[in-house]
């Protein structure tokens, strides 16, 4: 029986507190495509994603409009396009990407994830010609993504991966100066990465993944920080208990719109991402609710601490209301998506170091964040280097999304626009880490990851 | 299969009257009625029944979001689903 109190509180919640449901993405595998004539497989490609998601739009929207909660984001994750492009060479890669663009168009989605290779062991011809390509289809394409793995903890890292990652950040830099360089903010550097993440920009249909699969992201950084403001002074425990109940509220409706889209695409449904993504909105961001636990802005001393229970509250609270969990499923921590990140990081009180540490408890990684236009490639490498070994050795996902500011320093912000937000420019360490990368080769996977 | 209508706004003549004319044009069965007014401000919840509804469920929603404009009142309509699956294990 339904009371006032719960329909007030569930209008409440999507009204004023921005909860929504931030993604459907649906997964497509393209090893049916394969084909040694790369004008074929391109058109393979373009055919298999328009025929298959040519209704997820469209079913998107019906469902929004049903249960009237926002579903902000309609999106297509494809198999990892380095695995199926094989020889088809540079030039080829790029022809997959211009196929994805067009394929995007043609159903109208506003992201297509899938521009990715997982190199975490060793490199092929096809993954080292497709990344050679990965600025310019960033900067010919808008809404195509691209994600690298260089790592993971049962294969350790790959330093010659890292490194040619740092100039290929650089270079999408370049190739994309006269839009922000918004080229690196559709690139992705993971260890683990998950094959199932809903989330752009690092969202691929994994090798284990079926014909097509619904994937669905949750939000509502919005509605935990009302419940932490509603509870007052309560304690840690009893705090967390209100971040679960919510989160399990949340993933609830998550589930509800998966299973109905899943059906009504006739597309088997994969998994819910428990996570709390933030939004440039006033009120949807995860800084503020840090900041309403108790601390005077985020990136204070005690924020990786409540950044930790909060990631464990969201993750045990959700977990629950969903029949299948999966993807990154924690918190996020962009800072240019972020109102409350930004803020902090413009008062001096949120550093990369911390942001760094942060990562270490949390879902995903560096995420969002501008560095000086002329930082050498190898302190990019390096940044990578760190923060692929705090997801090696912690056996967990960590990802690097950064964005060299091409022409901008410390104190200049860029503005992306829409979701993507503002970042203002960070300070790195400039001490050179270039002969600990240019040694190359891989570090061996942890003693841990011997299991068996 | 219900669904719940929520009124918010203004208090003027004619509001359920209003809404109950559209709930009767599509066919929708008025199951329940809750409503206050606070100093001004009216506040309905109404939960219709829609299993026998004679249009899409999406054109019902549009045709009362926009009687809402007119009036400048709020009216967002909602399958019960959304509210049971959020409160009820």
């Amino acid at each position: 029986m339904l009371n006032t109190q719960d329909i007030l509180e569930t209008i409440g919640m999507i009204r004023q507190e921005n909860l929504d449901i931030r993604t459907i993405t649906m997964g497509i595998s393209l090893w049916d495509c394969v084909s040694e004539d790369p004008d074929r497989l391109c058109e393979n490609i373009y055919n298999k994603i328009t025929v298959t998601a040519k209704d997820l739009v469209a079913v998107g929207g019906d469902i929004e409009k049903k249960y009237g909660i926002p579903i902000v984001n309609k999106r297509v994750a494809v198999t990892p396009v380095s695995l199926i492009g094989g020889g088809c060479g540079p030039e080829g890669y790029l022809k997959i990407a211009h196929t994805l663009q067009r394929a995007a168009d043609a159903i109208g989605i506003n992201f297509i994830g899938g521009f990715s290779a997982l190199v975490q062991k060793g490199m092929t011809q096809g993954a080292r010609d497709m990344i050679s390509v990965i600025p310019e289809a960033l900067a010919q394409t808008n809404n195509v993504c691209s994600s690298v793995n260089v790592a993971s903890t049962k294969a350790g890292i790959n330093m010659d991966a890292i490194a040619l990652m740092g100039s290929t950040i650089k270079r999408a830099a370049y190739l994309t100066r006269d839009n922000s360089s918004i080229g690196c903010a559709k690139l992705v550097v993971f260890a683990n990465v998950p094959e199932d993440n809903p989330f752009m920009a690092g969202a691929f249909c994994g090798v284990g993944e079926p014909d097509a699969v619904i994937n669905v992201g949750v939000s509502g950084p919005g509605v935990v920080a009302s419940a932490i403001k509603r509870a007052g002074d309560c304690d840690l425990s009893e705090l967390a208990d209100v971040i679960k109940k919510t989160a399990f509220k949340i993933t609830r409706v998550g589930q509800l719109v998966a299973s109905e889209a899943a059906e009504r695409l006739g597309v088997p449904f994969g998994i819910i991402d428990l996570s709390l993504a933030p939004t440039p909105a006033v009120g949807d961001s995860v800084a503020y609710i840090l900041e309403e636990m108790g601390l005077e802005s985020c990136g204070a001393h005690g924020t990786t601490a409540a950044l930790a229970m909060l990631n464990d509250a969201v993750k045990k609270g959700g977990v629950m209301a969903s029949s299948h969990v999966g993807g990154l499923s924690g918190a996020f921590i962009p800072v240019s998506e972020d109102a409350g990140m930004i803020a902090a990081v413009e008062r001096g009180a949120l550093t990369l170091p911390k942001l760094e540490a942060m990562t270490a408890v949390c879902s995903v990684g560096l995420d969002m964040i501008a560095i000086p236009g002329d930082t050498p490639e190898a302190i990019i490498n390096g940044i990578i280097a760190d923060e692929i070994s705090i997801g090696v050795v912690n056996n967990k996902t960590t990802a690097v999304r950064v964005i060299p500011a091409y022409g901008l320093g410390v104190g200049d912000s860029v503005s992306f626009g829409g979701l993507l937000g503002r970042a203002p420019v960070m300070e790195v360490n400039p001490h050179s880490p270039a002969r600990l990368i240019a040694r190359g080769g891989r570090v061996p996977a942890p003693i841990h990851s011997l299991k068996n | 299969m219900k669904a719940v209508i929520t009124v918010t706004g203004k208090d003027t003549v004619g509001i359920i009257a209003d809404v109950s004319a559209v709930c009767s044009k599509y066919n929708a069965n008025i199951v329940e009625i809750t409503q206050t007014v606070l100093s001004e401000y009216f506040a309905m919840i109404m939960l219709v029944d829609i299993s026998a509804l004679n249009s899409e469920f999406a054109s019902f929603v549009d045709v009362l979001a926009s009687l809402g404009q007119s009036k400048n009142l709020d009216i967002h309509t909602m399958h019960e689903d959304i509210f049971n699956t959020m409160h009820h294990i």
